[in-house]
């Protein structure tokens, strides 16, 4: 599960860790609103307009703006909120804007130097570690501080058994080239971070920025959040902040079917039984000439219930041609899931695209018989390079 | 020979009571695994499927020099079952549990790191050795006994690749699910290495798919140390980036860990790379002509 960036902040605030402070707003007037009373709390002059959706790279999409005068605030918020933000990770059609963050100017001037530091905590998953890595280089994309400059880029593992140690947050602090009051902030700054990040049981931390400003102060500018979905159960309080407009209306629509369901721009959909299956599904598509339309895993239990959610749920994508459904009867029989299918074509009605039913393992042979004899115009495989030539033919 | 476990293994079922565990039990047993008992605290004492019920996997052990656990219990308390069979002395821990938070998973992997036992999973169909042995939960009877060694993050394309091994005769020593979180107790690698061990195994299958380095640590190894041929497949060709595809840990991060990145890598160490899993089993058989 994803945050907005204004959500973050208030969490790892609520732990200690030093933020930009903001104010979020739906309408350009809460937006001025918001911005006097930034202004009466923090003493910011001016203010930074910033689009709250769930993807990366939204200063360089125009989504982040600096605004002088309250003039602006208004004047850009009234221009950001509503509109289709497109960034290197929102994909051609962009995502619709309908808060924005009112932040306060932290890149102010002063006795010292303002700098831009990097700083992830992380899954090491050779090591099965948290790991925070960190850079001088911030602000900048870190894939390709990554690959220009690897030599930059730091990690301190944190082992389990003690939790981040203080040694641990000095060498940070002195690995950014800091001293005095900046270098005690940071050490702060990093354990307080930590601290969130088991709290919450976050998948991934990334502060870019975490700035130092020109008056010592080390704060995040950005946060991004993502939760370990496994553990949301301990987590009631975050479930709750949870953006249904952020997501495909078609994945929200399979979890309450419990299917695991992925939208993606092919032309070919499918059902499976099993994620590693699934995947080499969709491969198998590909090989045979078409695309993909999406990833579902029904999981262990492909019934005629779960077929029929599943059909319906690829159906409502018109570049949908033809789907495949394979399902690897181990537990699950196959005879079982040839008559979910069936039931479910005839509940369902008035299926106009092909479907190719390839079912294997437990009682394949009497599934193909019931598919075959059921008078539906459905086309039945049992190996997978049958289904391959099948897909091949219809596409 | 063969790995792991054998018809002498000495399996109990922790969450044993639970549908689940009861279910795949009676599969187990009637596959003609030695299943001596389970626990569930609480229930000591009692009988399930014949067999003695204990409170601590501790108990169960003493009493019935369990060797290997099978474990079915839910996300929130799996983690503490592991680490409770660890502590009793179990040399292998087969988790199917699927959904544990990956904190806990952090704690378990540290706490088993010098404790003379195995996992393998979590969020895996289990180990079996053809024809002796099922600890797990897939079909038994796709299963043949023979000289291919499997090893798989996902369920169902293994039970694809067995069906096709089966079908060409060659038939299976072990086949080893190693699961799809991001972290497993038995990597890819280790895997590898046991059959390389094995004397019985004469060929080796590799089901991977996108996310980790797995793949990647296996094929050097394979390339300096190898010396059965290894055929792979990896799923998520067609898979987008930072999506997490179904399983846990199958989420592409960087450039190294897509399934174009490790069929490559798998390619220059020398494994026989498939696009289409539908050709493990052919390939298998030709090599080992």
């Amino acid at each position: 599960m994803n945050l907005h960036e204004y959500q973050a902040k208030e969490i790892l605030k609520s732990y200690g860790v030093r933020i930009q402070e903001g104010k979020v707003a739906a309408t350009p007037e809460e937006a001025v609103e918001s911005a006097v009373e930034l202004q009466k709390e923090t003493g910011t002059g001016w203010w930074v307009v910033k689009a709250q959706i769930h993807a990366g790279g939204r200063g360089k999409g125009g989504g982040v703006k600096l605004a002088k005068n309250l003039d602006e605030v208004k004047d850009l918020s009234s221009k950001m909120i509503g509109m289709q933000l497109v960034t290197h990770q929102t994909g051609e059609e962009g995502k619709k804007v309908s808060k924005v963050l009112i932040a306060q100017d932290v890149y102010y001037p002063g006795e010292s130097q303002v700098e831009e530091f990097y700083m992830s905590i992380l899954l090491n998953r050779a090591t099965g570690r948290y790991t925070v890595m960190y850079s001088t280089e911030g602000g900048m994309d870190i894939e390709s501080v990554a690959e220009k400059t690897p030599h930059l880029i730091f990690k301190e593992e944190i082992d389990p058994k003690v939790g981040l140690m203080p040694f641990q947050t000095r060498k940070i602090a002195f690995n950014l080239g800091l001293s005095g009051d900046a270098f005690k902030e940071m050490t702060k700054f990093v354990a307080a971070l930590y601290k969130a990040f088991e709290a919450i049981d976050a998948s991934l931390f990334e502060i870019n920025p975490v700035l130092k400003t020109s008056d010592n102060k080390i704060l995040a500018v950005d946060a991004k959040v993502n939760l370990d979905d496994n553990a949301l159960y301990r987590h009631p309080e975050i479930v709750a902040l949870r953006d249904l407009a952020e997501e495909d209306p078609a994945e929200i629509e399979a979890g309450k079917y419990n299917l695991n369901f992925i939208k993606l721009n092919g032309n070919v959909g499918c059902m499976v039984n099993g994620a590693g299956l699934a995947m080499a599904t969709m491969d198998i598509i590909k090989q045979s000439g078409g695309n993909p339309a999406n990833f579902l895993d029904v999981g262990g239990s492909a019934n005629a219930t779960t077929v029929e959610a599943g059909f319906r749920i690829i159906l409502k994508d018109p570049n949908v041609k033809a789907i495949l459904l394979n399902i690897f009867g181990g537990i699950v029989r196959c005879d079982r899931v040839a008559q979910g299918v069936v039931d479910a074509y005839k509940s369902i009605g008035n299926i106009s695209v092909p479907v190719i039913v390839r079912l294997q393992g437990t009682n394949a042979e009497e599934g193909a018989l019931l598919i075959n004899e059921s008078g539906l115009k459905v086309k039945s495989a049992i190996t997978l390079l049958e289904a391959a030539d099948l897909v091949k033919s219809v596409v | 020979m063969s790995v792991l476990i054998n018809k002498d293994s000495k399996v109990i079922v922790q969450g044993f009571t639970g549908s689940e565990g009861t279910f795949h039990a009676t599969q187990m047993i009637e596959y003609g695994t030695n299943v001596v008992g389970g626990v569930t605290p609480g229930k000591g004492g009692q009988f399930r499927l014949n067999k003695p019920i204990f409170n601590t996997v501790s108990d169960a052990v003493k009493e019935t020099a369990a060797d290997v656990t099978i474990i079915f219990v839910p996300p929130a308390f799996a983690a503490d079952a592991i680490m409770e069979a660890a502590d009793a002395g179990i040399k292998v821990i087969v988790c199917i549990t699927e959904g544990i938070p990956t904190a806990d998973m952090v704690k378990v992997k540290a706490y088993i790191a010098d404790k003379q036992t195995r996992l393998i999973g979590p969020n895996c169909p289990g180990i079996i050795t053809a024809e002796e042995c099922k600890v797990g939960i897939m079909p038994g009877f796709i299963f043949k006994k023979g000289t291919v060694g499997i090893i798989s993050k996902s369920g169902t394309l293994t039970y694809e690749a067995v069906d096709q091994i089966t079908k060409s005769g060659l038939g299976q020593t072990t086949a080893i699910g190693i699961g799809g979180d991001p972290i497993i107790g038995t990597s890819t690698l280790d895997a590898v290495k046991l059959f390389e061990a094995d004397p019985e195994t004469k060929g080796i299958i590799l089901i991977g798919e996108i996310g980790g380095s797995m793949e990647a640590d296996a094929a050097y190894w394979i390339k300096d140390h190898g010396t059965k041929p290894v055929v792979a497949f990896i799923a998520g060709e067609t898979a987008p980036k930072g999506k997490r595809m179904g399983h846990a840990g199958a989420i592409i991060g960087g450039a190294n860990d897509t399934a174009q990145a490790k069929k490559q890598i798998l390619r220059d160490c020398g494994v026989h790379v498939v696009d289409s899993p539908a050709e493990l089993g052919k390939k298998m058989a030709e090599l080992l002509k």
